[in-house]
C-alpha cells in the first residue's frame, strides 16, 4: 500500500501528467472488451436518461392490440395489455437501472461507512457489527429478501432499503477488510497523534486508499442488485406493474416462448447485456489496479 | 487428533448458536408485521371480531419470549404452524405442504450436484493445469458470460431450443409422486441443465482459481524442480492441499443452488419448496414463508458446516492460523 492517490480520487494531481491526461491514455489502451463494456454502459445510460424522447408510446399506453406481432406499429409486437415492447423496454432501463443504483449506492454508503469506522475504531463496535454482519450473512440473501418482502410488502421504497441492508454486509466485509491494512499505517498514526477527528480520518486518510477495491467491487455489487431486483421481480415479488421493469416484463410475457416466440428474451437479455458489460470493465479496471500496485 | 476433534466441536457448537440467532430473526417476522396485516389477509371478512380471532390464532395476544419458545419447540419436531390459507373445517399444515416438495427440491438439487460437481472440478483443473491456452481462454470467456446471465435468461433460452425449436425436452416439470425414475429425470433434465449451467461457471472458475493458487506455492515448485514427472506432483503433492479449497468451493456453490433453485422452480412450474416460498411471499402467507425459509437457512449452514469439517481434518494447518 501506497500514499499514492489511485486515479479515480479527488485533488489527485501527480507530477508528470494530469489525471485527465493519464486516463485518457489509459483508455486508449484499454482492451475490445472493456471497450465493448464501456459503449454498453453508455448506450444504457443514454436510453435510461432520455426514455420519453426516444419512446415511441407513453409507458402504460395500453392503446395497441394484445400480443400484436413484431413489425408495423409496434416494432418489437406489444405485451398482454397491448403495450408496445419497445417503449416498455426503453422504460424498463430507466426504471430497473435506476432502482438498482440507488439501491447499490445506498448499499456502499451503509456499508462502506461502517466497515471503515470499526476498522479505524475497533473494540466492541468492531466485534457488534461483525457478529450482526455473520448473522445477516447465515441466510441466503435472496432468501432474506424474500422473507423480508412478505413481511414489509413489495413496494420499490422496501425492495430499495431490504435489498440495500443485505447487500451492504457484503461491502461491510470489503471496506472493513481493506480498511484495517491502511489503519495501521504510520500516516494515519501521525493524522490521529496531530488531533483529527474520526470522521477526517476516515475520509482524508483511509478513504482514498481504499478506493480501487471499492470501485471495482461497486461494479460487481451492482450486477449482483440488478440481478437480485430482476430475480425477484421475474418472480412477481419485487417491482410491481405499471411500473415497466425488465424482470417482470420476462414473467408478464414468458408463455409467448412456447410458440417459438423470442419477445420474453428480449428483456432478459437487455439484463444479460448490461451486466456482462459491467463484468468486462470490472474485470479490466482490476487488472488494471492491480498492476498499478505490482510497480510498487 | 485432540485438538482437530475440539475444534469440529467448537464449529459445531458456532453452527447451533448462528442456526439459534437465524431462528429468531426468521421468528421475529411476525412480529414485525404491519398492524393492519389481519385486515389486508382476511379481505372482506375482516370485522373487529375475526381480526382479534386471527391475532390470537397467530398467537399475537402472547409475549414474544413466550410465543418464541412454544413455536421453537413445535419447529424441533417438524410441526410449523398452519397455513394462513387454512379456514375453520379445512386444515392445511404447512408440514404437509412443505413434505413432498422438499423430496422434489431435494431430487432435483442432488440430480444437479452429481452433473455438475465432477464437471466443474475436471474443468477447472483442466483450465488451471493448461494455463493461457485456447481451452483455458475459451471456457474463461464462457463461463464469465454465463456468470453474468441471470438464471431465468439461461432457463428460457434452454427452453427455447431443446423444448420449443428442437422438441427434445418437455418445457414444464410437472413431477408427480408416483412417476418412474426415468420419466423424472426426462422431465428434470432442463432445469437440471440451466442450474447446472449457471453453478459449472461459478465453480469452475474458483477451482481453477484455487490450483493456481496452489501451484504456484515454494513446495510444489520444489516437487518439480526435483524432477518428479508432472502427474505425480499433481496426485502426491498438490492434490492432498487442495482439498480444503475444493471442498470450500463446492460448498459455497451448493449453497448458490438454493438460491437458483427458486428462480429456476418458478420458470419450469417445478413443484418443489422455492416455488411454494415465492407463492407465500405473493400470498404473505407468513408461516410458509417462515418454514422455508428456516429449511433454507438450515441447509445453508449445515453445507458450510461440513465444507469447515472436511477442510479442517483434510488440512490441520487450518488450526494454526498464520
Amino acid at each position: 500500500m501506497t500514499t499514492e492517490a489511485p486515479p479515480l480520487a479527488r485533488n489527485a494531481v501527480s507530477p508528470r501528467k494530469t489525471r485527465l491526461g493519464s486516463a485518457l491514455n489509459e483508455f486508449g489502451k484499454a482492451p475490445v472488451t472493456a471497450w465493448f463494456g464501456i459503449i454498453v454502459i453508455l448506450a444504457y445510460l443514454f436510453v435510461a436518461v432520455f426514455a420519453p424522447w426516444i419512446a415511441p408510446f407513453r409507458e402504460s399506453d395500453t392503446s395497441g392490440p394484445p400480443y400484436a406481432p413484431w413489425g408495423g406499429d409496434y416494432l418489437l409486437g406489444t405485451d398482454q395489455l397491448g403495450r408496445d415492447m419497445l417503449t416498455r423496454l426503453i422504460y424498463g432501463a430507466r426504471n430497473t437501472i435506476g432502482i438498482a443504483l440507488v439501491t447499490t449506492l445506498l448499499s456502499f454508503t451503509v456499508g462502506g461507512v461502517l466497515g471503515i469506522l470499526t476498522a479505524v475504531r475497533g473494540g466492541w463496535i468492531d466485534q457488534l457489527a461483525s457478529r450482526f454482519v455473520d448473522v445477516l450473512m447465515a441466510i441466503p440473501s435472496l432468501i432474506f429478501a424474500l422473507m423480508l418482502l412478505s413481511v414489509f410488502g413489495s413496494t420499490i421504497l422496501n425492495i430499495i432499503i431490504i435489498i440495500a441492508i443485505l447487500d451492504a454486509t457484503r461491502v461491510f466485509r470489503l471496506a472493513r477488510a481493506v480498511a484495517m491494512n491502511v489503519a495501521v499505517m504510520d500516516y494515519v498514526e501521525a493524522a490521529r497523534l496531530r488531533g483529527e477527528g474520526l470522521a477526517w480520518i476516515m475520509r482524508r486518510e483511509i478513504l482514498p486508499n481504499v478506493m480501487p477495491p471499492l470501485v471495482a467491487e461497486f461494479g460487481l455489487r451492482f450486477c449482483f442488485v440488478f440481478l437480485t431486483i430482476s430475480a425477484l421481480s421475474f418472480l412477481g415479488v419485487g417491482i410491481q406493474p405499471p411500473t415497466a421493469d425488465w424482470g417482470s416484463m420476462v414473467r408478464e410475457n414468458s408463455t409467448l416462448i412456447t410458440y417459438g416466440n423470442i419477445t420474453p428474451l428480449l428483456p432478459a437479455g437487455a439484463i444479460a447485456l448490461l451486466t456482462v458489460g459491467v463484468n468486462f470493465v470490472v474485470d479490466w479496471f482490476l487488472h488494471k489496479t492491480s498492476g498499478l500496485r505490482d510497480e510498487h | 487428533m485432540h485438538p482437530i476433534v475440539r475444534t469440529v466441536f467448537q464449529r459445531l457448537a458456532l453452527s447451533f448458536v448462528t442456526l439459534f440467532i437465524v431462528s429468531i430473526v426468521i421468528f421475529s417476522a411476525v412480529t414485525m408485521l404491519p398492524g393492519d396485516f389481519a385486515k389486508s389477509i382476511l379481505g372482506q371478512a375482516a370485522t373487529p371480531d375475526t381480526v382479534k380471532a386471527f391475532q390470537k390464532e397467530i398467537g399475537l395476544d402472547k409475549p414474544p419470549v413466550t410465543r418464541y419458545i412454544e413455536w421453537i419447540q413445535r419447529v424441533a419436531v417438524g410441526n410449523f404452524g398452519e397455513s394462513f390459507a387454512s379456514r375453520v373445517g379445512y386444515r392445511r399444515a404447512v408440514a404437509d405442504i412443505i413434505g413432498p416438495r422438499l423430496k422434489n427440491t431435494l431430487f432435483l438439487a442432488v440430480l444437479t450436484a452429481l452433473i455438475a460437481v465432477p464437471l466443474a472440478l475436471l474443468l477447472g483443473v483442466l483450465a488451471a493445469l493448461y494455463r493461457n491456452s485456447w481451452f483455458d481462454r475459451t471456457v474463461n470467456a464462457l463461463t464469465l458470460t454465463t456468470i453474468s446471465f441471470p438464471e431465468f435468461f439461461v432457463a428460457y433460452m434452454l427452453m427455447l431450443f431443446f423444448a420449443v425449436n428442437w422438441h427434445i425436452l418437455p418445457s414444464l416439470s410437472n413431477v408427480t409422486p408416483e412417476m418412474e425414475l426415468g420419466e423424472r429425470l426426462y422431465r428434470c433434465a432442463l432445469p437440471s441443465l440451466t442450474l447446472t449451467l449457471v453453478i459449472v461457471a461459478h465453480m469452475m472458475r474458483m477451482t481453477r482459481a484455487a490450483i493456481i493458487n496452489l501451484m504456484a506455492s515454494p513446495f510444489i515448485e520444489m516437487a518439480r524442480l526435483k524432477g518428479i514427472p508432472p502427474m505425480k506432483v499433481i496426485t502426491k503433492h498438490a492434490l492432498p492441499n487442495a482439498w480444503a479449497p475444493i471442498v470450500n468451493v463446492i460448498a459455497f456453490n451448493l449453497a448458490y443452488l438454493i438460491v437458483g433453485v427458486v428462480i429456476v422452480e418458478k420458470v419450469f412450474v417445478y413443484p418443489g419448496v422455492g416455488q411454494l416460498m415465492v407463492d407465500g411471499v405473493t400470498s404473505r402467507d407468513i408461516p410458509v414463508v417462515q418454514a422455508c425459509a428456516l429449511i433454507f437457512a438450515a441447509t445453508y449452514i449445515l453445507l458450510n458446516l461440513i465444507a469447515d469439517i472436511i477442510s479442517i481434518t483434510t488440512n490441520p494447518r487450518i488450526l494454526h492460523p498464520r
